[in-house]
């Protein structure tokens, strides 16, 4: 695939760049280890992806298979600031494939607009930081179109893509994860992938899912995601989680870069405490998957939940919420939050405010002995 | 918004790339040609005199019109020559519009709907565009464009099915009264939020590009204001999109006049900031809202180019049935500019041309309060739709969570259905 090369010969050249840039995250020091997937969804040829070259290619079988879409957003143009959309202009034309004002309102109501005459509108938010300017347009309106209408209008061809999540020193404005945001609405669809194989069939579901749906992507991820992801076009369903290591003591549930860091604990309470432990990733936020998580939390009778996000109001205290609801008669003890801090996300302070391994392994030790 | 440090690196990497890529086109840059500069941001001319830009330095933009004040067409050749049966179409689409207004808000103010929002004084502006148009054109709205939807052939029942969020209501009841909508007339659904729709107006006429269609978009002179006016005359600029962004300016936002609005030269004055080709038309002035949306929708399809048309008129009526409009401006201005309608303008353009009378006037105003009161005593009748239409089309699908809810409700309403208005809905 010449596009990979390119791809490749321009990240060896931002590498090398003397100039720290937040997509060069791979050479730093990062709070996790990053697990491959082992399971592939479909059978066939493969190739060795990181995951923002499995999103370009979902972007660029998109674009192939269907001749209404298009992808737009600020910097998209020349590739995009993560390299998500390298090659595509010069592939689809730059009316398919284009760069749009700075004005992040605009993009999510120009998507809408598209979607409205039922066209597939991809659109970009930079950073999932500088999606709140177009917080009026999804909650309010594309969220809310099919509903109002009595089902005359809808923008169910809209997908809204942004880079979210810690990067190890994005500070206050390059780190959010602002999913529980947004699961605060009805009729939105909200997806976050772990890996580059997720990340490219969760994506094709978003683009083909007659919904709006807004898909973060853990940035941190753009490049330590890598693993052979299958070359055909495949989808993996929405609202279904995964459950990643059978266990019977502990039910660990997080999403994005935050499963790894569970992974990872996994391992240490095994090591350490002789604790087994569940890991499940969430995958959609909303609709989330109920039944997967209930199912665990009945049978290991502990859980723990675990995001990037502060935590009042995160969407951990609707996992627990419901958990305690449901599975009340069950649970050995309270469900457990460990997430980021009430606070804005931190530049220097960043290790310490991170839902790390260490402060996860600490609830798995006080959720043992409750 | 998102100038991230970052972002500049990123461009300063990728700069040196290509310098170093074409090093040797690198000297043909030049940052000045002819003794003028070469900054990328603008094409233009050096000049020694410190002096200000402001509204000083040109003329307002003038309001173009057809007719005068007493409805004769002051230049023949800008007569757009209607057939006589289109005009007097248009003339009874207006009267309908004012005598549906009456009794809808009167019915407000009798508690029989919740809510209502009259078009008077702005019957011109409404029709005017709608008959310059085809029906394939899609149409984004605000509130106060009701006319638009009646020329397009929306009845009287559909607009009093909405108001009373009947099971016939095409919206199913979600809605406020006003908030029509129709797919088969391709009129997009109102919302509330003001100036949403504009940049949405932007996106769907750049999907439309190559269609033989346009989009026209229409937004008061308050919702201007928004950020999403500005996102979308920007957006609607560089991506080149057939869409005729079209100003209400009535001189009111709800109670604040347009003095504390804005400072320039009203809506069609940004235009040329962004680009656009702008008009100004007298909004009172059928013809001449006829004609400049024609012309619009014509440079919209020739050059794919948007067209910012702002219509000057007044808003006669309150702002809508929770407001008292003689609390914040005189009762002498609102007589002035009755004297000034524009249905009064179109009726002595006909009267002139014998084409009108008081007799008619009169049996068409008769019959249309008939239709208006059948349409609208038959709405009140109607069933409401099921209450689980509550749960429905929050997605294309119903999702399990959904599903559990409703089924919650409806075993709470098997216990306690007698504290619910039941009777008035559709059996669920």
């Amino acid at each position: 695939m010449a596009l990979n090369k390119t791809v490749n010969r321009i990240c060896s050249l931002c590498s090398k760049s003397p100039i720290g840039l937040l997509n060069n995250v791979a050479k730093r020091n990062s709070h996790f280890v990053y697990t491959p997937d082992a399971n592939l969804p479909i059978q066939g040829k493969t190739e060795k992806l990181n995951m923002f070259q499995a999103i370009n290619n979902a972007l660029d079988i998109t674009l192939r298979t269907d001749k209404t879409a298009m992808v737009f957003g600020e910097d998209v143009g020349f590739g995009g600031v993560f390299r998500c959309t390298v090659g595509l202009r010069d592939k689809y034309g730059k009316e398919r494939v284009f760069n749009t004002p700075l004005s992040e309102q605009g993009i999510a109501g120009f998507a809408i607009g598209v979607a409205n005459m039922g066209s597939t509108a991809i659109a970009e938010m930079q950073f999932a930081d500088y999606i709140f300017p177009a917080f009026d347009q999804i909650v309010n309106e594309a969220a809310k179109m099919r509903y109002r209408s009595g089902g005359q209008f809808d923008c169910g061809k809209l997908t809204i893509r942004s880079p979210a999540m810690a990067v190890g020193h994005g500070a206050l404005y390059h780190s959010q994860s602002p999913e529980s945001y947004f699961a605060h609405t009805p009729g939105l669809k909200v997806v976050i992938p772990r890996s580059a194989i997720k990340a490219k069939g969760l994506l094709l579901s978003c683009i083909r899912d007659p919904n709006p749906c807004i898909f973060f992507e853990p940035k941190i991820l753009y490049r330590a995601a890598v693993e052979q992801v299958p070359v055909e076009d495949y989808e993996l369903p929405l609202g279904k989680a995964d459950v990643l290591t059978d266990g019977k003591d502990v039910t660990l549930i997080g999403w994005g870069t935050q499963v790894h860091v569970l992974l990872e604990v996994a391992k240490l309470a095994k090591e350490r405490f002789d604790v087994s432990c569940e890991v499940i990733d969430l995958v959609s936020i909303l609709p989330w998957d109920t039944e997967t998580v209930y199912k665990s939390a009945r049978k290991t009778r502990r859980v723990i939940v675990s995001h990037e996000a502060p935590q009042t109001c995160g969407f951990g205290a609707e996992l627990c919420s419901s958990i305690q609801e449901e599975c009340f008669l069950h649970l050995e003890a309270p469900v457990t939050r460990v997430t980021g801090f009430d606070t804005p996300f931190p530049h220097i302070f960043e290790p310490f405010y991170l839902p790390n391994k260490w402060r996860c392994l600490d609830a798995i030790e006080k959720i043992m002995n409750y | 918004m998102s100038t991230s440090l970052y972002r500049r690196c990123f461009g300063l990497v990728f700069d040196g790339i290509f310098r170093k890529n074409s090093g040797r086109k690198a000297y043909l840059f030049s940052t000045e040609a002819k003794g003028s500069p070469l900054f990328p941001g603008a094409r233009t001319r050096w000049t020694e005199e410190l002096k200000f830009t402001g509204k000083e330095n040109y003329e307002p933009i003038p309001v173009y019109r057809v007719m005068d004040r007493q409805g004769r067409v002051i230049q023949d050749s800008h007569n757009p020559n209607l057939s006589d049966d289109i005009i007097l179409g248009m003339y009874e689409k207006m009267l309908y519009i004012s005598v549906m207004d009456k009794i809808l808000y009167e019915s407000q103010r009798q508690g029989r709907i919740s809510f209502y929002m009259t078009n008077s004084g702005e019957e011109a502006t409404q029709i005017g565009s709608a008959a310059a148009l085809n029906i394939s054109d899609v149409v984004y709205g605000q509130y106060r464009e009701v006319g638009v939807l009646i020329w397009r052939g929306f009845t009287i029942q559909h607009i009093a099915d909405q108001c009373y969020g009947n099971s016939d209501d095409l919206g199913l009841g979600k809605q406020m009264p006003v908030h029509y909508g129709s797919k088969q007339l391709n009129f997009v659904t109102i919302s509330s939020p003001l100036a949403t729709q504009i940049p949405q107006a932007a996106g769907a006429a750049y999907a439309l590009k190559g269609t033989n269609r346009v989009v026209i978009c229409y937004f008061g002179d308050g919702a201007a204001s928004e950020g999403d006016a500005h996102a979308a005359f920007n957006f609607a600029a560089t991506l080149d999109c057939p869409v005729i962004f079209f100003c209400r300016n009535n001189g009111y936002a709800i109670s604040t006049p347009t003095d504390e609005q804005y400072k320039g030269d009203g809506i069609a004055a940004r235009g040329p900031a962004y680009g656009i080709n702008a008009l100004r038309v007298d909004g009172n002035d059928v013809f001449a809202v006829y004609n400049a949306t024609k012309m619009a929708k014509t440079y919209c399809l020739t050059e794919n180019k948007p067209v910012i048309i702002e219509a000057m008129t007044y808003r006669l009526g309150h702002h809508s049935t929770s407001d008292d409009s003689t609390a914040y401006r005189p009762i002498e201005e609102i007589k002035a500019w009755t004297s000034d309608s524009p249905i009064l303008k179109l009726q002595t353009y006909l009267k002139e041309r014998d084409l009108w009378n008081d007799v008619k006037e009169e049996e068409t105003l008769e019959r249309t309060r008939k239709e208006v009161l059948k349409a609208f005593y038959a709405a009140e009748a109607k069933l409401k739709p099921k209450w689980t239409e509550m749960f429905g089309g929050v997605y294309a699908d119903t999702p399990a969570h959904l599903k559990k809810q409703m089924d919650d409700m409806r075993a709470h309403m098997e216990k306690y259905k007698e504290h619910y208005p039941l009777d008035k809905f559709t059996q669920a």
